[in-house]
């Protein structure tokens, strides 16, 4: 299993749970807004502390409340790739990139730049700043940084409902080669019906199917 | 209207000293309680923050006696700092340099406050997934954001101490050559028949500094904040 997750944390007063086994491939969580699929993709990145459970990937124990491992964010070696992008907006897209690259150890580094700017097609961007860059262009730029710092599986936030049309057609085909030729397991997060069957191998409702009973 | 004269540039140097070492003492608490306020989640946070604006709604002259009382040489603060680091303040430079920082410290702990507010933690949540711990984060994200306000805080904390009176003439006195800086000069060049044109001289000295520093920080905060958003004075004052 890539993905096996057991949580439940607070938040805003109710409280969130999840139970599930995700095989290789892209696993959507797919759920109306405000279900906690975004709080669901903070817990496995360790920006959020669930309450208990046991969340591993690929074989490794991220966090385990009965055994008390909490792993860092830094040390998890998730790509995040948000809903609004979040690229440095005090550093060029090409410093973007690099950044989690430079911090990535070596043997955990499975791609380079040009690498990333030939898979993405954005080598004409590298010198310029975030906030000049258009909603589908920010968004490849954030996959690719995420590519780079060497993660061992992908977390996926919307990554197209900023997006018009023409724009999401092109980044769901980017998403469909890092799914079948980088083969990273991926938790893809989703309302949007007709992209998760595109997409997904598996589908977990989150909401009231998905919490423990 | 006639030339400096060596006094008057030794008055100039005085404040600049006074200025520059109230600054720069300041500096790191100044932050550190910037953050707190912006950051911190703890009780007495209240307390605290009004603590730390009391300089700026007192009258000067009782911070400059309530410091007389601190730091004096019976003072529990000036007999501790005197004894382990011999450090005394009464009638010397040093004293007029921590009136300037006592009173600066509430504009420069605001400015880096609202600028350390106005960063977005989401930026400093995806530096985490890429790999870099909390102090990386700080340095190459948290920190750069909150630059234009730290900026501002040592600006706006440099043209308030350049302009301390009260607090310094109760504190240390007005000692030519040793607490005597730009403003009690002015002040005691206006007491002499005749003085205006010294009065004149120094005045203009004052405006001359402010406004350079005022430049100076537009400049720093648009090259230090280039992609961000708009430096300066705006969102502080």
């Amino acid at each position: 299993m890539s993905f096996d997750v057991d949580i439940a944390l607070k938040r805003g007063g109710r409280t969130i749970a999840a139970r599930f086994a995700a095989p290789e491939g892209l696993t959507a969580l797919f759920g109306a807004s405000g279900a906690g699929k975004t709080s669901l993709l903070d817990v496995v990145a360790g920006l959020l502390r669930p309450d208990r459970g046991r969340i591993a990937v690929a074989g490794t124990v991220l966090f385990d409340s009965a055994a008390g491992i909490d792993l860092p964010p830094e040390a998890r070696a998730c790509g995040y790739v948000f809903q609004d992008g979040r690229l440095f907006p005090h550093r060029t897209v090409r410093e973007n990139l690099l950044f989690g690259w430079r911090l990535a150890p070596t043997a955990r580094r499975w791609m380079v730049l040009d690498e990333a700017v030939a898979f993405l097609g954005i080598g004409h961007l590298l010198a310029r700043m975030p906030r000049t860059l258009s909603g589908g262009e920010a968004q490849r730029v954030a996959i690719g940084r995420a590519l780079l710092s060497g993660p061992r599986f992908l977390l996926m936030d919307e990554p197209l409902s900023s997006l018009d049309h023409a724009r999401r057609e092109e980044i769901m085909a980017v998403i469909e080669r890092v799914r079948d030729e980088l083969r990273l397991p991926i938790l893809y997060v989703s309302h949007d019906r007709g992209e998760v069957d595109r997409l997904a191998g598996q589908v977990i409702a989150i909401g009231e199917q998905a919490a423990r009973p | 209207m006639a030339p400096l004269s060596p006094e008057e540039w030794g008055i100039i140097a005085l404040s600049l000293k006074v200025s520059g070492v109230a600054i720069l003492g300041a500096l790191p608490l100044a932050f550190g309680l910037a953050w707190l306020l912006a950051r911190g989640r703890f009780p007495g946070k209240v307390l605290l923050d009004a603590l730390v604006h009391l300089p700026l709604v007192l009258p000067p002259v009782v911070t400059g006696w309530l410091l007389l009382l601190a730091f004096g040489p019976q003072g529990p603060a000036g007999r501790l700092l005197a004894d382990t680091l011999g450090l005394t303040f009464l009638f010397r430079w040093t004293g007029a340099a921590l009136a300037a920082a006592v009173m600066a410290l509430p504009l420069m702990v605001r400015a880096m406050r609202l600028s350390i507010e106005a960063v977005d933690r989401r930026l400093e949540g995806a530096a985490r997934t890429l790999g870099a711990g909390p102090w990386r984060t700080f340095f190459a994200v948290t920190l750069p954001l909150a630059m234009p306000g730290v900026l501002a805080g040592l600006v706006l904390g440099f043209a308030r101490s350049i302009g301390e009176f009260g607090a310094t003439i109760t504190f240390v006195s007005n000692i030519p050559g040793e607490t005597e800086t730009l403003p009690l000069a002015i002040y005691s060049a206006l007491q002499v028949p005749g003085g205006e044109s010294a009065v004149a001289r120094l005045a203009l000295v004052s405006v001359v500094l402010s406004v350079a520093a005022l430049v100076a920080s537009e400049t720093l905060a648009r090259r230090g904040g280039a992609g961000t958003r708009a430096g300066g004075f705006g969102h502080v004052l």
